[in-house]
């Protein structure tokens, strides 16, 4: 596939090399530096980092200053951007702001519910969807243009991701609504988390059979359990998340000491397993609030070093 | 039909603390249908007030009347005279019934004695759902049948999102997920390559964001 | 079976407990009744299949209204038993005379009272006058 952007993360796609990213939630208040530190961590074992956008609709710093610290520290950043929050005038501004540090990652995302969040009292926005967001990006980035139809002074200049939940009801349509994203425009995915390899494994041949693989890339979700009680509120309380009873099973049979280090075994295993898939663009990988397992978890799957590209 | 739920107590009596005389109306059209405010859901209010201005050893006085409809002159005028007994209004019509007797009767508080709620189906005795917030574009043509907007609580155009568990909304288990029932009946009605065609951005302009709306009829007009 | 019970008890016949308008409940105690009770056939054994039923849910609703309103709701109660049980009705009709002695007179009795204490002292004194 052609590279249309300045994107690092575009460009070592393209080269065929797997790619690696993580994410940084930002923190609950104003403090650059918890941001910066994460990044700190992580920065030489990954190619792009996402930002979270108020995840869980929890409210915190937004993604955009935080990925704006991130490309000042000389790092990639990818734009988590949801739609429940803003509507498609904030969106563009948001895209013409992040585009004017010359941020060149977007994942395009719905996001959570408010009622999960600490203001489920607020409104939601959804003026346009995932999809339809995708749709706008590529539509400033490719005609120049504002949903308008106004012309854009130096446009965005951003590779259009989005992600996609294999695990997710009804699983009928999770391929049709994988190629409905990238009939939409979009250009990488990132995963949701997976445990459940053989059900992944379905979804990654049906996506293949329609030639998906071969018109977006597809990095797969990746997050080490930290205990035996992780992975069983994972099972029963993320909605969306599909644990097998064995990944629980092999947790809660380790003593508590080492559950964690079996987590990350886990975690490696399951890398190793993704890498013979084929169409596997590369891993997103999402320790969160365990940034700092990160750099082992690339080393010990031997993702080590990252690609450097111009 | 318009779907609303009593207010409670406490706060109608709150409302008309100050007054000595309070005509609870009512209406006979879909606050009747969903038991929040008809003749009946009347006489146990006033029954109420009376109890607690009795217990008070207040004298006040409670009227009882129930309208056709509150949302349309010829029926508010059947109170243009009784009205004139008292002080105040409790109204149990939805909030369309409320605010235009108020218009109607400039002179009196109006106060509503239920919680409007959404325009829905009655699905069983005792239980009510949404089904259309009056987006003013109606796109059921294309989904089945069941409405995206009003149906999904993120009202995604392009569903379902990643949340939808086991035919359910993320933000609850009572709640079915919209996308999942669209997808039922696509596939029910053998569409289901209608399902990867691309919902483009909506136009909300003709729901409440564009601002109050009105329906004008010049055929109808006189 | 001629088992005694309340005189205070005044009873009221109907086809089912089903046919109970929660406005027949709040109007007795408007007018000053100390207590309301309900008697129907046990559950599962209604004779037109869901009255009780309605009723319970009717009584249970009407139970917190009557406790905002201060009158309190242990004064209206619903009690199911067979057609025949004679003995049952006259134990429940104890229970709800202990229990109406032990809440007291229903403080709208005791309103519609002193209102018309303060009526008639009114119309003595016009007429004194």
């Amino acid at each position: 596939m052609k590279v249309k952007t300045p994107s690092k993360l575009e460009k070592i796609l393209a080269s065929g090399q797997m790619a690696v990213t993580s994410e940084c939630g930002p923190p609950r208040g104003s403090d650059p530096h918890v941001v910066t530190h994460k990044a700190e961590k992580i920065k030489n074992h990954v190619d792009a980092i996402n930002i979270t956008d108020n995840q869980t609709s929890m409210t915190r710093m937004c993604s955009l200053a935080a990925c704006i610290r991130l490309k000042l520290m000389g790092l990639e950043p990818v734009l988590q951007m949801v739609t429940r929050d803003r509507n498609r005038i904030a969106i563009q501004s948001d895209i013409l702001g992040a585009a004017s540090f010359d941020i060149n990652n977007i994942l395009c995302l719905s996001g959570d519910h408010q009622s999960f969040g600490d203001c489920a009292q607020g409104q939601n926005v959804y003026d346009l969807d995932s999809m339809q967001l995708i749709q706008t990006v590529r539509h400033m980035r490719d005609e120049g243009k504002f949903l308008g139809g106004d012309p854009i002074s130096r446009p965005p200049q951003m590779f259009v991701g989005a992600a996609e939940n294999p695990f997710a009801d009804p699983y009928e349509i999770r391929v049709p609504r994988l190629a409905k994203k990238i009939a939409a425009g979009v250009e990488f995915i990132q995963t949701q988390c997976i445990y459940n390899l053989d059900k992944f494994e379905d979804w990654m041949s049906k996506a293949r059979d329609r030639g998906l693989t071969d018109q977006a890339y597809i990095l797969a979700g990746v997050t080490p359990m930290k205990s035996a009680g992780m992975a069983k509120y994972m099972k029963n309380r993320v909605p969306g998340m599909d644990v097998p009873d064995e990944v629980v099973k092999r947790l809660a049979g380790t003593p508590k000491e080492k559950q964690a280090e079996e987590g990350i075994k886990m975690c490696i295993e399951s890398i190793q397993r993704l890498k013979e898939v084929k169409g596997i663009s590369g891993f997103h990988i999402m320790a969160i609030e365990w940034e700092e397992m990160v750099p082992e978890i690339v080393e010990r799957a031997g993702l080590y070093p990252r690609p450097v590209v111009d | 039909m318009i779907v609303a739920d009593k207010k409670p107590i406490e706060e109608i009596i709150d409302y008309v603390k100050d007054h000595q005389s309070i005509l609870v109306l009512g209406c006979n059209e879909c606050v009747t249908v969903c038991e929040a405010g008809g003749k009946k859901e009347v006489g146990l209010l006033a029954s109420a007030l009376r109890m607690h201005y009795l217990q008070q050893g207040r004298d006040v006085n409670i009227g009882e009347r129930t309208l056709e409809r509150q949302c349309d002159h010829e029926y508010l005028e059947e109170i243009r005279t009784s009205v004139d007994n008292y002080e105040a209004v409790v109204s149990l019509a939805c909030g369309v019934g409320v605010q235009f007797t108020a218009e109607k009767y400039q002179n009196l508080p109006v106060y509503p004695g239920v919680n409007t709620l959404f325009m829905g189906a009655n699905e069983m005795r005792g239980v009510w759902s949404e089904r259309c917030q009056g987006c003013g574009q109606c796109l059921l043509a294309h989904s089945g049948g069941i409405c995206p907007v009003s149906r999904c609580a993120k009202r995604i155009l392009n569903g379902p999102c990643g949340g939808s568990t086991g035919g359910k909304c993320e933000i609850s288990k009572e709640l079915p997920c919209g996308w999942q029932l669209i997808i039922d009946r696509l596939k029910a009605l053998g569409r289901m390559e209608d399902y990867e065609k691309i919902s483009p951005i909506k136009n909300w302009s003709t729901e409440r964001s564009g601002g109050p709306r009105k329906v004008v009829r010049e055929d109808l007009k006189l | 079976m001629r088992l005694p019970y309340q005189p205070s008890i005044k009873i009221i016949r109907i086809p089912c407990t089903g046919k109970v308008d929660a406005l027949h409940i709040m109007r007795s105690f408007e007018k000053g009744a100390d207590g309301v009770y309900l008697v129907g056939c046990r559950e599962g054994d209604c004779h037109f299949n869901q009255g009780n039923f309605r009723a319970r849910a009717r009584v249970e609703h009407l139970q917190k209204l009557l406790d905002k309103l201060g009158v309190g709701g242990q004064r209206l109660q619903m009690y199911n038993l067979s057609s025949s049980d004679g003995p049952m009705f006259a134990l429940f009709a104890e229970e709800m005379h202990k229990r109406i002695l032990e809440a007291g007179p229903s403080p709208v009795r005791l309103a519609l009272q002193k209102r018309k204490q303060g009526q008639s002292a009114h119309e003595q004194a016009v007429a004194a006058a």
